[in-house]
């Protein structure tokens, strides 16, 4: 691995609520080296959202040490590129004016605000679809505005919360072609959230399996496949091997869950 | 129970006919021509059913009026010049009132949506105050400012301006956190967040929580000017009541229903077009 670029450590996170306390996080121990791609996979409530949004800078921590470029981070900043579930582009602003908006607030100059906002739709294959809201997108073209809009001021790194999730089969599939598309070309440190375990033994270089709540990083899982990666690497058996692997991780955790929902009902 | 569909022999296109299941879905699209036609068919029905009611004399006139005699009355009326009169009163006075009303409210509305502080100090205090009936503040507000315009414009202030703060509140507030958390993660300041984020993303829904409290403010409006006024299309319908004027009370109802469905239609209208870009194409 290459040196790490994120480095998490001793990260532990417990929510007060109106019941108790809910710790989400019991020390997170996980390092993304430069320009490597390490997807977090865990069983849904297992704290990998609330996990990027500390890295985001969204969410305070209880303890530990989270540092990109042995920099500890304390708040939100334009080092990290983040990309919502939720579509998050602004509706009043067309495609380009979403990109423009976050140059404009990057302080980019205005003269070349237009120029960088239309190379990055082009990037993401929206050229042509400037000048259209959001409203008269379709939710694949949507994220792929975030997406540009989240690389245009050249992040550090990019954290994305299970950015396909809303997406339908087919749609995801091909922002997987795309997104590994761009990043083999670019190379850029990512940090992604999913529970598809397919999309990420696809797109990453290593898989970190998370726990079920509270969550730690259970496993993580060197994906070893050449690159660049088509879809036609899905069918071959080295995939396979390492997607069962995966799976088998995660379902340990899962039937966990069950077997404790379960003991409650009895 | 519904015939059963019927089949179209030997994949024969069948005749084009309405498909009476379609209506019958929610909220299943009808085209604009549909809708103004299935409005002006109610409105019509009701005015038939008014004609027939008194032409039949099933109810005195002095309850009710024939349409038609409404309808002169209203003629009379306009051609006085007191209709237009009664009319630039008052929309003078809810326009100011409910100016007034709105650009107070819009800055507290926003703050209190925004900070919880605030809200805790401001919340409380307008829903105590908003359950206070408006009309028990009608004498009130004649001993604190007599009966002039002013007292109007209170009384449409009273009436609004609670219920406002509560409206804009909330619209503020269903602002998308992540629109919120993407402003943080490109270190916009607070204060930027507030007009470049949250304000454009609340703002059509402020204009419809406008939209519906200048209906109110009609209401609150007439009901001052029924109390005490000397002018207004509240004051003339109190005074044709002392006078048994049946006919003048509907001509200057149906003015208050025509104008309130004039504003609210250009309301609508400006909302459609201040935010194209909520309307896919």
């Amino acid at each position: 691995m290459a040196a790490p670029k994120l480095v998490i450590r001793g990260l532990s996170k417990t929510y007060q609520t109106d019941r108790g306390d809910v710790p989400a996080l019991a020390g997170v121990d996980l390092e993304v080296g430069e320009n490597e791609f390490v997807a977090l996979v865990g069983t849904s409530g297992c704290g990998k959202s609330t996990l990027l949004s500390i890295v985001a800078g969204l969410e305070s921590m209880d303890q530990g040490v989270v540092a990109i470029d042995d920099e500890p981070i304390t708040a939100p900043g334009l080092d990290r590129g983040v990309v919502f579930q939720t579509y998050t582009l602004l509706p009043w602003l067309t495609a380009e004016g979403n990109v423009a908006f976050a140059l404009a607030a990057a302080g980019c100059k205005p003269a070349e605000v237009r120029v960088i906002a239309r190379e990055q739709l082009a990037l993401v294959g929206l050229d042509g679809f400037e000048q259209a809201y959001p409203n008269e997108l379709s939710g694949g073209m949507k994220q792929r505005v975030a997406i540009a809009r989240a690389l245009s001021y050249r992040p550090r790194m990019l954290l994305m919360d299970e950015p396909f999730g809303a997406l339908d089969a087919l749609t995801r599939h091909h922002m997987q072609e795309l997104l590994t598309r761009i990043w083999e070309r670019h190379r850029l440190t990512v940090l992604f959230i999913t529970h598809d375990v397919e999309e990420a033994v696809y797109l990453s270089d290593r898989v970190a399996v998370m726990s079920n709540r509270p969550g730690r990083i259970k496993q993580v899982v060197a994906i070893d496949l050449p690159r660049p990666r088509r879809y036609e690497l899905l069918s071959t058996p080295e995939f396979q091997r390492l997607h069962r692997a995966v799976l088998d991780s995660i379902r340990a955790e899962s039937i966990q869950v069950a077997q404790l929902g379960r003991a409650l009902e009895r | 129970m519904p015939p059963p569909p019927e089949p179209t022999a030997g994949g024969r296109p069948s005749r084009p006919r309405p498909d009476r299941r379609r209506l019958r879905a929610f909220g299943a699209p009808i085209s604009t021509a549909e809708f103004v036609g299935v409005a002006a068919a109610v409105f019509a029905g009701l005015a038939f059913a008014w004609t027939a009611a008194t032409a039949l004399g099933w109810v005195a006139p002095l309850f009710l009026p024939s349409p038609m005699r409404v309808i002169l009355r209203f003629n009379d009326l306009a051609a006085s010049g007191k209709l237009v009169d009664d009319t630039t009163v008052s929309v003078y006075r809810i326009t100011v009132g409910f100016l007034i009303s709105t650009l107070f409210a819009l800055p507290i509305g926003i703050l209190i949506g925004c900070y919880r502080n605030w809200e805790a100090a401001i919340e409380p205090l307008v829903d105590f105050i908003r359950y206070m009936p408006v009309v028990a503040f009608v004498p009130l507000t004649i001993l604190w400012t007599g009966t002039g315009d002013i007292q109007k414009f209170l009384i449409i202030w009273i009436g609004t301006f609670f219920q406002q703060v509560l409206l804009f509140m909330d619209n503020v507030k269903s602002v998308p956190r992540d629109f919120v958390n993407l402003g943080r993660t490109l270190e916009m300041s607070e204060t930027r967040i507030l007009i470049r984020i949250v304000l454009p993303s609340a703002m059509p829904a402020i204009w419809d929580s406008m939209r519906i409290s200048l209906g109110w403010a009609w209401t609150w409006l007439v009901v001052a000017e029924l109390v005490a006024a000397t002018s207004g299309i509240g004051y003339r319908i109190t005074t044709a009541q002392r006078f048994f004027q049946t006919d003048t009370i509907f001509a200057y109802l149906l003015l208050l229903g025509a104008l309130g469905l004039t504003t609210d239609q250009a309301m609508k209208l400006a909302h459609r077009r201040l935010f194209r870009y909520l309307r896919a194409r």
